[in-house]
């Protein structure tokens, strides 16, 4: 990691001084540790002490026994989530939502990014991309309710549509594979433009000069995309996509409750929205948390493993 | 031979400025067609809520709203839950975006000292909490034990230090404030909490700005917390509200939740509610806009 290297360096001249306790730092720099008390203490609190509470996940924890009191159980936890076939549900579909959300979110982006690199009207691009980025910043609720308002059976205005042009209704939201698929669209349609920025960014970074010698070539538009553009933002692609594989494991909460709906539960139930009916509302906590305790540690393995085949590959790394 | 080049060339260009006019069509009509199709369905929602019952019930209503009138915006407002969500919202909104940026602030400038022991045991510290975390219930147990169930500080204090925003403020201070600017300020008899007070939080605005906005419009969309922690109506945020009230009527109905009005179509009340939440951020997004995307760079340098 680069900070390290720079301690490195910073380090080597010092040896040559008298060796100072900490209380002679402390003294100096009292105000920027008094600085550093509020976010400390916040994140504590916060952040590591539930990361503590992690382990009721080994525990049959009840709530008047406390974290402490309860009885430690092992493993049982994991042996019964791995029995349970609403987890199986929930697991099987994060990891189907993500897995297309992948296929079909990750390219969007790119393909947006040089389109709009292509534009050489400039109010133009400028008006588009306000226009593409604007969902991004709508909540998971407000995008649901639009799309329940044009997609739903009966009174949406897309099926309105297609009754009036003679065809029959599309069961967007309300039939499972249907859902899915919907699913995937709205969050690639909420995403792409945001996402487009990064590789816009990357590409105003490749030197001009490439694109002026591609033309003595020969190189016509395509040529150019293909043999400049393509490469010169080629490791901000592969970045992203390993932090995207990293991400895998995850799911929004948000997301996958206000755009489910009952009748499509056995598709839509998702890792986060299991442990909150199955421990928040039924308040089986200890199960829960090893549910959670299992995402987190998978997902931290897999970003590890992402930052290490980014370094293996010569990029930069990404912790 | 130099003229027959010169020709070949030249019929190549020609051909190709053919192909690269087709080309020019096809992305610009393909991105108006993108940035299009991501603000209809906002225009046809706000037409639903402007039109009267019987127009839309007859399902005429598409893009431009039939029997213009403002009942449904009238009802919602004048439904007292409504009202209390929003003023919820905006007090939740406003001490979060403070607090966060007191923390993000406090967090951020001792971090780019380099003369600060233990600077780097700190930022690992922090950035630890952007891998990993307890998960749902052992925040949720924490809320209990602290007593905080059911309050707004649940709303507040455990989201308010993001280690994000964090690194991004640490960038921009790193790169916009030069080291030796400092130095002379040292020199001439400043502390550190003067020097950041007086020097770099000055010269940082622009960053300070986009990052009250992450929190602000991150706040304001957020509501899982709401439905973890909140289970009393007046506490519930804006988009906790909404979302009761959008999935009472999607299907078959799971919780039954009060009708702003009775007098009304739910889908255009719906429609209302929708607009109605919706309206706070499409009026700052033109102005906020360039701000994200220069956060998005600052955070994209080191992610």
């Amino acid at each position: 990691m680069g900070t390290q290297t720079m301690v490195h360096k910073t380090a080597k001249p010092k040896s040559n001084k008298p060796k100072r306790g900490f209380m002679y730092y402390c003294k100096r720099d009292w105000q920027l540790y008094l600085l550093l008390v509020f976010p400390i203490t916040m994140v504590i609190i916060f952040k590591y002490f539930p990361m503590a509470g992690l382990i009721i996940a080994f525990k049959d924890y009840k709530i008047l026994k406390g974290f402490m009191g309860s009885e430690w159980v092992g493993f049982k936890n994991f042996v019964e989530i791995f029995s349970n076939k609403d987890f199986y549900r929930a697991l099987r579909n994060t990891l189907t939502l993500n897995g297309l959300d992948l296929l079909f979110g990750f390219p969007m982006p790119i393909i947006l990014a040089i389109m709009l690199n292509e534009i050489r009207t400039l109010w133009f691009k400028k008006v588009n991309q306000t226009l593409l980025y604007l969902p991004h910043f709508l909540s998971w609720v407000i995008i649901a309710g639009v799309a329940y308002q044009l997609f739903q059976p009966g009174t949406g205005m897309i099926n309105i549509l297609l009754r009036n042009a003679g065809l029959s209704e599309v069961p967007f939201l309300t039939e499972n594979t249907h859902w899915i698929f919907s699913y995937v669209l709205i969050g690639v349609w909420q995403s792409m433009g945001w996402g487009s920025i990064i590789y816009l960014a990357a590409i105003t970074g490749i030197n001009p000069e490439l694109y002026d010698s591609a033309t003595i070539d020969g190189a016509g538009r395509w040529g150019k995309i293909r043999y400049v553009t393509l490469p010169g933002i080629r490791s901000t692609i592969t970045i992203i996509l390993i932090i995207n594989l990293g991400r895998i494991m995850g799911s929004s909460f948000e997301r996958a409750n206000s755009l489910g709906n009952p009748i499509v539960k056995e598709v839509s139930s998702v890792i986060a929205t299991y442990v909150y009916s199955a421990g928040i509302q039924a308040q089986k906590y200890s199960l829960t948390t090893a549910v959670g305790l299992f995402q987190s540690v998978v997902g931290l393995i897999l970003v590890l493993i992402s930052d290490w085949i980014s370094k293996r590959i010569g990029d930069e790394g990404l912790l | 031979m130099p003229s027959n080049q010169k020709k070949i060339k030249h019929s190549f260009y020609t051909k190709s400025k053919i192909v690269d006019r087709a080309a020019d069509i096809f992305i610009y009509f393909t991105i108006a067609f993108l940035a299009i199709l991501c603000v209809l369905p906002f225009v046809h929602v706000l037409a639903k809520s402007l039109s009267s019952d019987a127009k839309v019930t007859s399902q005429l209503v598409y893009l431009i709203p039939k029997d213009f009138n403002l009942r449904a915006y009238r009802s919602v407002i004048g439904d007292p839950s409504m009202i209390l969500s929003l003023w919820q919202t905006v007090k939740v909104t406003v001490i979060f975006t403070a607090l966060g940026m007191f923390l993000t602030i406090c967090a951020a400038y001792p971090l780019t000292r380099k003369r600060l022991k233990g600077r780097n045991i700190i930022s690992v510290f922090f950035i630890i909490t952007l891998y990993f975390s307890g998960g749902i219930i052992p925040d949720y147990l924490l809320m209990h034990r602290l007593g905080l169930l059911n309050k707004t500080a649940s709303l507040i204090l455990p989201l308010a230090f993001s280690a994000y925003n964090m690194i991004i403020m640490k960038t921009s201070i790193q790169t916009t404030v030069p080291d030796s600017l400092e130095e002379s300020a040292l020199l001439d008899g400043a502390n550190d909490i003067r020097i950041l007070v007086q020097i770099v939080l000055p010269l940082c605005k622009p960053i300070l700005a986009t990052l009250c906005l992450f929190y602000a419009v991150g706040r304001w969309n957020a509501y899982q917390d709401s439905v973890f922690y909140i289970t009393r109506q007046p506490l519930y945020l804006l988009q906790h509200k909404l979302n009761l009230l959008i999935q009472t009527t999607n299907t078959t109905l799971t919780a039954a939740e009060a009708q702003p009005d009775t007098v009304t179509n739910p889908e255009v009340i719906k429609s209302a509610c929708i607009i109605f939440a919706t309206l706070p951020i499409v009026i700052v997004y033109p102005f906020v806009q360039k701000y994200f995307v220069k956060g998005v760079m600052i955070g994209a340098v080191k992610g």
